[in-house]
């Protein structure tokens, strides 16, 4: 096309945008030492769960799903536990959820900013950072002695409630900022009472993400395993206890995995614990995917 | 289409909706205030519009807002006038958006803020210790800078207003009306349930409009409803405007000089101004209101004519 077309005049052709030698080491040398980093940490978890597998994945079955504990490590189950972890996570969310978002709405919509939510507040925070034992002295001193409980599966729910409840009244706070003013303004405007308001918009808009908080908070909270060991959990429970019955004694997987750990014998501490690892360890991964899910189809609405 | 039933439902702003002041004492003759539309900062009056008495809704006496000790916005003194567009121009910081904030006390939701002066609607003064903000935000209704739908259906943003306020409506109808006068119905009619954020941003906006009218005001406020919208969406919303005028009162704040002289038929025109030599806090003051066709060809005051000469501002 263009014939006759002179060349362009290049200048300084031999500069043309190269990085300084040293920059691109540098910088592959720090991309280097930072995937190094991610690896250790990842061989760390996936030989821990590769060694729990391969010595638990035989103790699995129907009869350690259904069977109570037994002396005998062929025999035994986690029955019990499944059951009071199970009445544990719903008791606890019971619980929590309305404590935790009253407290957040309460806090996040309605306080007036002053020297007394500001404690109120700062309280919270370091109450989410509270060693786990220290809830179960709690639940041991409050729930079984002074309320007068007992060692029952109320006062283990109770005490998982106050353990998890700073950390979910955090992220339900969060979650109603995150809701545009603007959305409120909007409400208001309409002759909405900030009552109206708080509940039919701002709530609703920041439900997934206080959900997803919730359904993590409840998967550490039934993970936990020294507060309710300590506010009386039973390393086995009867038959004849109903799971459901709050006023019982109760146990829960955790607390199974560390009797049967303590047991002199060579199969409970490895077999039979690690099957319990994988079970506790597939209803926290169930837990967390269902937060996944959550949280992407509210990302996918807006 | 929809029977305006705005000066039937004069009640009191008091939480229990007393019927005391009705509409006929709401009409009566207003003392002639409209001469000093301006305060004595502005040089003089322009010759007001001469609306009968009863065409005010608003009459405002010296309002003054102050964020903590900083003042906003001092010294205002104006008439909005029934079924007219007024629209309040000036730069940057000049207090319009404060001073629209004060007709549906929105400024009562930020914290610090004090709000002095009178302002009264239909001769009720806004801020009486026994009105009710919830009740009087029902009466004048706002639309926003930003559009700010609700993350519900185009359905639920609609009927969000009816329930709150326990309006013995048809909701599906509230719906069709609100949209068709908002020129929005032929676009949405299809997908009533789907989320309102799928609209584009002007059809948002007009469904934030929509929404305003939901509650049936008298009074509707606009805080720049044009700034984040295209030309073509903002020439929508315009049409609009000319269109609500023969049924609702509008307050418009705008940046845009044009927009202010193509749809409004009274135009306030704000300034900021340094406090003194030795302070240099800014605040607000209106300079002048005015027949918009008189303040953009024969304003009276120096500063009204340098900014929309566009030598400032």
């Amino acid at each position: 096309m263009a014939v006759s077309a002179p060349a362009p005049p290049r200048e300084q052709p031999d500069r043309a945008f190269r990085a300084p030698v040293g920059d691109t080491v540098r910088e592959k040398f720090t991309q280097l030492v930072l995937l190094l980093g991610t690896l250790a940490a990842l061989a760390v978890l996936a030989i821990l769960l590769i060694d729990i597998v391969l010595d638990g994945v035989g103790g699995l079955s129907l009869n350690f799903l259904t069977n109570y504990t037994s002396r005998f490590p062929e025999m035994t189950g986690i029955r019990a536990g499944i059951t009071g972890t199970l009445s544990l996570m719903v008791l606890v969310a019971l619980f929590t959820f309305p404590l935790g978002v009253g407290a957040a709405l309460y806090l996040e919509e309605f306080a007036q900013r002053n020297r007394w939510t500001r404690l109120l507040e700062t309280n919270i925070n370091n109450l989410a950072g509270v060693p786990s034992i220290v809830y179960g002295l709690l639940g041991l001193s409050v729930f079984v002695f002074f309320l007068g409980f007992g060692r029952s599966l109320l006062t283990g729910a109770l005490t998982l409630t106050a353990l998890v409840l700073p950390v979910v009244i955090v992220a339900s706070r969060e979650a109603l900022r995150a809701v545009p003013r603007e959305i409120r303004d909007g409400g208001l405007a309409l002759g909405a009472t900030p009552l109206q308001v708080a509940f039919r918009q701002t709530l609703p808009a920041a439900i997934p993400s206080i959900m997803t908080g919730m359904i993590l908070s409840l998967s550490r909270a039934i993970g936990e395993t020294a507060p309710i060991l300590v506010a009386g959990a039973v390393f086995s429970r009867r038959a004849d206890n109903e799971p459901w019955n709050v006023s019982e004694a109760y146990t829960a997987i955790p607390i199974q995995i560390f009797d049967f750990v303590k047991r002199p014998q060579e199969e409970f501490q490895v077999g039979v614990a690690s099957a319990a690892i994988i079970v506790l360890m597939t209803i926290l991964l169930l837990m967390n995917s269902a937060a996944i899910i959550i949280r992407n189809r509210y990302a996918r609405k807006i | 289409m929809d029977q305006r039933t705005a000066s039937d439902q004069q009640t009191a702003f008091s939480p229990i909706r007393l019927n005391t002041s009705s509409a006929g004492s709401q009409q009566s003759s207003v003392p002639a205030t409209e001469g000093g539309a301006t305060d004595t900062t502005a040089s003089r009056s322009t010759a007001p519009s001469q609306g009968s008495p009863d065409d005010v809704v608003f009459d405002v006496k010296d309002v003054s807002v102050h964020y903590g000790s900083a003042p906003a916005l001092v010294d205002v003194t104006l008439t909005i006038q029934r079924r007219k567009i007024t629209a309040f121009i000036g730069p940057s910081g000049c207090g319009k958006s404060t001073f629209i904030r004060c007709f549906n006390r929105t400024n009562d939701l930020i914290p610090n803020a004090r709000v002095q002066g009178r302002i009264d609607y239909h001769h009720q003064d806004l801020y009486a210790k026994d009105v009710d903000p919830v009740e009087v935000r029902r009466r004048i209704g706002m639309v926003f800078q930003k559009p700010n739908p609700f993350p519900k259906s185009i359905y639920d943003n609609l009927t969000f207003g009816p329930k709150v306020n326990r309006m013995k409506v048809d909701y599906d109808e509230v719906v069709e009306t609100s949209l068709r006068r908002a020129a929005l119905w032929d676009e949405v009619k299809g997908k009533l349930k789907e989320n309102a954020y799928s609209l584009s941003g002007g059809q948002q906006q007009r469904l934030c409009i929509a929404r305003a009218l939901t509650v049936d005001p008298e009074v509707i406020l606009m805080d720049e409803p044009c700034s984040a919208l295209d030309p073509i969406a903002t020439s929508h919303i315009e049409d609009l405007m000319r269109e609500l005028e023969k049924d609702y009162t509008i307050i418009i704040v705008t940046h845009n000089m044009q927009q202010a002289a193509r749809v409004s038929d009274r135009t306030a025109f704000f300034t900021a101004e340094v406090e003194s030599e030795n302070d240099d806090r800014r605040f607000g003051r209106l300079v002048e209101i005015g027949d918009t066709s008189m303040i953009f060809s024969n304003p009276s005051d120096r500063r009204t004519e340098d900014y929309i000469s566009g030598r400032f501002g």
